[in-house]
Parts: structure tokens; sequence; C-alpha cells
């Protein structure tokens, strides 16, 4: 990054920068975390009640079919819209050095989105959901959540209009993207299948277009420009290519957009309808071996940095995995693959190798790095830090592996009609119960997190001003060389 | 300036390339699609009126598309012919009056877009719903006692009733269940998920 300005105004403009977001980023990136504990919560209930379908069987508001949907939105809007809009501002105001605009009608947004998602969360446990998978919460619900998003989007060209820095980063072309397709993804969708714009079979086309869309064009952006930001700022070297950069994002943003299709695989639909979902998702693999190449080649001869910095620790799980995650999804796409795993748990699998082992790695990553910048304090415990971490990577592969392997044998187990389905049921009810371990496992970790971040804001006692690593011995040469040159004093 | 403005609007084109695509072209493809004639004066498929209307809406509220799907694949992909989940494929023409739809991805329980032909019986359902053991044991999916009446045994029958098998577990003092209005409406819209008439276009 070249800027205009010299070195000693380049770190002045972004404590400014910082401190200008500290209210605003810590309250987005609050709550996105109370709400992941929800999720997390959510998810628990919803895996016990597959393997002990009488676990608080008596109550309807938890039922499976309302707890599921809660589940997941929980996650999705309320830590993944939090968490991704958290490091929008923070980032998009650090990267153009400048302070953050709107920081009371942002607050008031937050404020607004966060009450759209108990209203909407409390909708669906009271039974009335919209029945559409992913835009379940009432159309009034998530009218709460776009109205944030203008406010946020208009900060976000704001800082960008008014930035001081010649270039325009990577994460920025990602946080762009963002803050330009969430809103377009949202209205459409509610547009066309909840204001009934479009009919019958459509509908599951568009529904589908924008259940992947959710994920793969602002959940993945996020997640990128902060694999972006972060990597070459911790290890303290640029990225490795700017070219690869260019045709990993237009390639990614062209792309993505088509994959969603290969959900109804098999489905009601002309063919053309899915054969475009396949290509899309065959097209996915130039994106993704172009950022994962580029983000390896980044990391090179900077592994050994793993054992000290957290924040590297945790983008760099989030970058392997997205490479993981989205092979195994290109692969998925196939009809071949589609008639064995389609409504299987491994497509759930797949779903939480993305979310929970690419997203919020990267997310958390974010939190670890930025949150002791924002508040001028250093985190309390390392302890807690590597809890999180083992208990994320531990937690997902488990998950992964479990629901993955059970899917696939499930599927040709489906695929055969002379097993009885109830013999399927229960083949799976073992791997079932691993996900309610994995979930148990996940939740740990959040909790850990949770404990921290809470000591942080509530400015609980730290007696060192260094950087909190993983390493016992606090190394300061491991520290020179992570680049963390704006130490707070 | 230009740079930023080629990059905001090369991102919105290409959201807007794939709601043209996904989401309008389709649209104006199966705007078209009409109910076709069955025998005595009736169409197919029809309208949804009424308790199975209702019924559609409990099935929305109690969240069963999350294990349950209602599309059958083709013969040759999967099993879903075979396993008898219908006699022919699903196609768009069976669903110009779902909405929202329920296609559902998830196979946790059967498909269940010709549930009411493979099993046209009230008190099957009535069981099943309220505890899914007795029809299915081994199945995971939560009971529904909630949309029924229980009567105790020894009380008389009420209009509508149906007898608990006396091997029911777990229900050893409940002779008799009554469907609740909405247990009743549930019911009214499984029996109708039937997609056996034999549509031409699936016929390929």
């Amino acid at each position: 990054m070249t800027t205009n300005l010299n070195q000693a105004d380049e770190i002045r403009a972004r404590i400014e920068a910082d401190s200008s977001s500290r209210i605003v980023v810590s309250f987005y990136w609050g709550t996105a975390l109370i709400w992941l504990t929800i999720a997390t919560l959510a998810g628990l209930i919803s895996s016990a009640k597959l393997h002990s379908p009488g676990f608080l069987g008596d109550i309807e508001w938890l039922t499976f079919g309302r707890i599921r949907p809660v589940h997941w939105d929980a996650a999705i809007y309320g830590f993944g819209g939090l968490a991704a809009s958290g490091t929008l501002l923070w980032l998009q105001a650090r990267l153009c050095q400048v302070q953050l605009p709107f920081k009371h009608w942002l607050i008031a947004g937050g404020t607004i989105f966060n009450l759209g998602m108990l209203c909407g969360v409390v909708s669906v446990l009271a039974g009335y959901s919209t029945g559409v998978e992913t835009l379940e919460f009432p159309v009034w619900a998530m009218t709460m959540l776009v109205i944030p998003y203008v406010i946020i989007v208009v900060a976000n060209f704001t800082m960008y209009a008014r930035k001081k820095t010649k270039h325009t980063y990577v994460s920025q072309w990602y946080l762009m993207a963002v803050t330009v397709w969430f809103p377009v993804l949202v209205l459409s969708a509610e547009a066309c299948i909840n204001f009934g714009a479009v009919d019958g079979v459509a509908q599951a086309i568009a529904n589908w277009w924008y259940g992947h869309n959710v994920v793969g064009l602002f959940a993945t952006p996020a997640g990128i420009a902060a694999a972006y930001y972060l990597i070459p700022k911790v290890i303290g070297k640029p990225i490795h290519s700017y070219h690869l950069s260019l045709l990993g994002f237009w390639t990614n943003a062209i792309f993505y957009n088509w994959a969603g299709t290969h959900h109804l695989t098999g489905g009601p639909l002309p063919a053309w309808t899915i054969t475009i979902g396949v290509v899309g998702s065959m097209m996915m693999f130039i994106p993704v071996i172009t950022i994962g190449i580029n983000h390896h080649m980044t990391m090179v001869g900077s592994f050994h940095l793993l054992r000290t910095s957290p924040t590297l620790r945790f983008a760099v799980m989030g970058s392997m995995m997205y490479t993981v995650s989205s092979f195994q999804g290109s692969l998925e796409a196939l009809r071949s693959h589609q008639e064995v795993t389609h409504f299987t748990h491994y497509t759930i699998g797949h779903v939480h190798l993305g979310m929970y082992g690419f997203f919020a790695p990267l997310m958390f990553a974010m939190m670890y790095y930025a949150m002791p910048r924002l508040m001028r304090q250093e985190w309390s415990s390392a302890r807690l830090i590597r809890i999180h971490f083992w208990c994320t990577l531990i937690g997902t592969a488990l998950y992964g592996a479990a629901m993955c392997f059970a899917g696939v044998k499930q599927g040709l187990m489906m695929n055969d009609p002379a097993i009885p389905f109830l013999k399927i049921v229960s083949f799976t009810i073992p791997f079932l119960w691993l996900r309610t371990l994995a979930g148990l496992i996940l939740l740990a970790g959040t909790v850990a997190f949770l404990i921290n971040f809470g000591r942080m804001l509530m400015r609980y006692k730290v007696t060192f001003a260094d950087p909190t690593l993983f390493t016992t011995e606090r190394n300061w040469d491991a520290l020179l060389a992570s680049g963390k040159e704006e130490k707070p004093a | 300036m230009s740079r930023t403005l080629f990059l905001a609007l090369g991102i919105f084109l290409t959201i807007a390339a794939s709601v043209t695509g996904l989401v309008i072209l389709p649209n104006w493809q199966f705007q078209a699609l009409k109910p076709v004639a069955k025998s005595g004066g009736l169409l197919y498929p029809e309208q949804y009126f009424g308790d199975n209307k209702r019924g559609r809406e409990e099935y929305i509220a109690q969240g069963c598309i999350y294990c349950h799907s209602q599309q059958v694949r083709m013969k040759g992909y999967g099993a879903d012919i075979r396993r008898g989940w219908g006699n022919r494929r699903s196609v768009p023409r069976d669903y110009i009056f779902d909405f929202p739809h329920q296609l559902g991805t998830m196979r946790t329980g059967p498909d269940l877009a010709s549930i009411g032909a493979r099993q046209p019986s009230r008190d099957w359902h009535s069981l099943h719903l309220y505890d899914p053991q007795i029809t299915s044991p081994g199945s995971i999916m939560p009971s529904f006692y909630y949309l029924f009446e229980e009567v105790k045994k020894g009380m008389p029958p009420p209009e509508g009733s149906v007898k608990l098998p006396d091997a029911a577990k777990n229900h050893a003092d409940v002779g008799y269940i009554v469907p609740k209005e909405r247990g009743s409406n549930l019911i009214a819209y499984l029996k109708r998920l039937n997609q056996s008439f034999p549509l031409p276009e699936a016929q390929q």
C-alpha cells in the first residue's frame, strides 16, 4: 500500500480511524457473538432432537421445524450480518484512513437490526414463519434487517469518497461488493417470493438463487476481505500477486451468482436452470484456486508464525477451509454427486465446513486483531484464545467428517429401494450423536471467546501492554516479525 | 473516481445478470402454465381451499419442510419412484398453486409429494402425527401431540376419535385421540398431497 502520507501520519490516521469506530464496531461484534451463541444453542437443541426426538418435546415453540430455521437465521443474519458489518466498517475506515462517519446512525441501525432479529426469531418460534427457507422471518422483521443496511451502505460509500489513500486495496473491492450485493439480494428475493411476484417452481429457483448467494455474495466476500487484509498484515509481507487478486475477484463475482440452482438438482425444473447452476459451480474452481494460491504463496515462509499469532491461526484456518469447502461445494453440484448426497446430511456437513470452517474463523481473526486496537487493551487470556481455537478446529472437523460420511452412506442407502427407510434412519443415529458432541465442542469455544470478549469490554484489568500471543514467554522477536508496529502505548 | 464507478457498476451488473437469468426468465417460462382437465369436469391441479389450505399453513408453521421434500425425481435418477414415493416424476405444473413453494431439500423423513395417495387413511395420519412411534417404530419425527385432544381410557369415544392401539407405549391412560382443528387441517392437507394424475409432460 503506497500512500501520499509519510509513515508517522499514516499511523496517526490509522489510530484516529480506530478510535472513531470503537463504539460502533464493538457494539456490532459484541451482539454478533451473542447471536452466535444463540445460533449454536439452537443448533444443539435441533441436533439433540434428531437422535432423541423426545428432548424438549413438550414445547411447541421448540419443535424441530421451528428451532432448526432459528439456528440458521441466527447464524447467517445475526452472527454473519453483524460480524461482517462490523468488519466492513472497521476495515473500510482503516483502509481509507478516514474517521467512521454517521456514528449515531450506525448505532441506531445496529439496534434496529438486533430488534429485527429478535422479532424474526420469536415469530418463527411462534409459528409465523413465511415457510421459505432462509427467508423465514416475516417481511416486516426482514425489513428491520435491511433498513440498517441503507445506513451502512451510505457510510461505506462516504468513507470511500473521502479516502486519503490513492490506491484501492483488494479487501476494499470485496467490501464494496458486500454493500452492493446484500441489499439487491434481499430486496429482489423478498419482492419475488414473499410478495408473490414469482409463481410456483420459479419461486424455488428464486429461493435458492437467494439462499446460495446470501452465503456466496455476503458471507464469502466479507471473509475473503478479512483474509486479504489480515494475512499480509500479520506476517508483514505484501499479497503475492495483484493480478491473481484481480482475477479471483471478478471470476468470483461473475460465477458465484449462478451457482444456486444446484440446490434443486433432480427437482421439477427445466434442465437448463440446473445446468446453469452446475456450470456456475464448476467455474467457481477458477476464483477458488486463484484465491487459494494467492493466500498460500503469501504465507509461504511465514508458517512458523502460526505458533504465536492467534489472529494468523484463525485467518489461515479460514483461508484453508475456504479452499476445501469450495472444492467440496463445486463437486457437490455435479448431477452424479447430487443423485446420492442431495437430501442428505452431507449438505449440512458442507454448510458447516463453509460457515464454521471458513467464514467464522475469519471473523474471529478480525476481532482478535482489531479489538485490542479499538479498545487499546490486550486480550486478558491466551488460554481462552487457545481453547477457542482448538474447539473451533476440532468441532468443525468432527462435524464435517461425521455428517459428510453419514450423508454419503445415507444417500446410497436411500437410492437402494430394498432398504427400508427406517433402517436408514437408525443407521444415521450414531452420527447424529457425534454431531451433538461436535456442537458441544463448538459451544465451549464460543463461550471461551465470549468470556474474553466480555472481559475486554468491561475493561478487565490486564497487567501487560504487549499483545497476547500463544507462546508462554512473551517473544519480542516474533512480535516484531509479526509487524505489529502500532502496539498500544 | 472513474475506477470506483467501474467497480461499483461491475459489481452491480454481475448480480443484475443473475437476477434476470434465474429469477425473471424462469418466471416468464412458467407463467403460462394452467391446470389441465381431469375426468368429471375437474381440474388438476386444484387451488387449495378450506381445511387443506389452512392445513398447508400448519405444515409451514410446524416446519415440516426441514425434514420432508415434496418432489419426486425422475426414473433412473435416485430411487424415488421405486421407493413408491410417486408413480411419475414431478413437473412444474404440479406446483402452480403452491405459494410459498415447499419443495424442500432434506429427506430426514420420506418424500411427501404423494403422501395422500400412499397413506389415504385419516386414522393412520392421526396416530402418526400424535406419536410416530405407534405407526413407525424407530422414527425420529417429533410427536405433534399438541394437535390432538386426548380421551382417557374408559371414557366414551367422542365423534371423530381414533382409538389408540393397546400396544401403544407411553400412552397407558389414553384410550382415544381426537384431532383438534389444527390437526385435522394438517391431515386434510397431507391427504390431498397427490401427484398421481398422469400429466402428459411427465410421461416422457
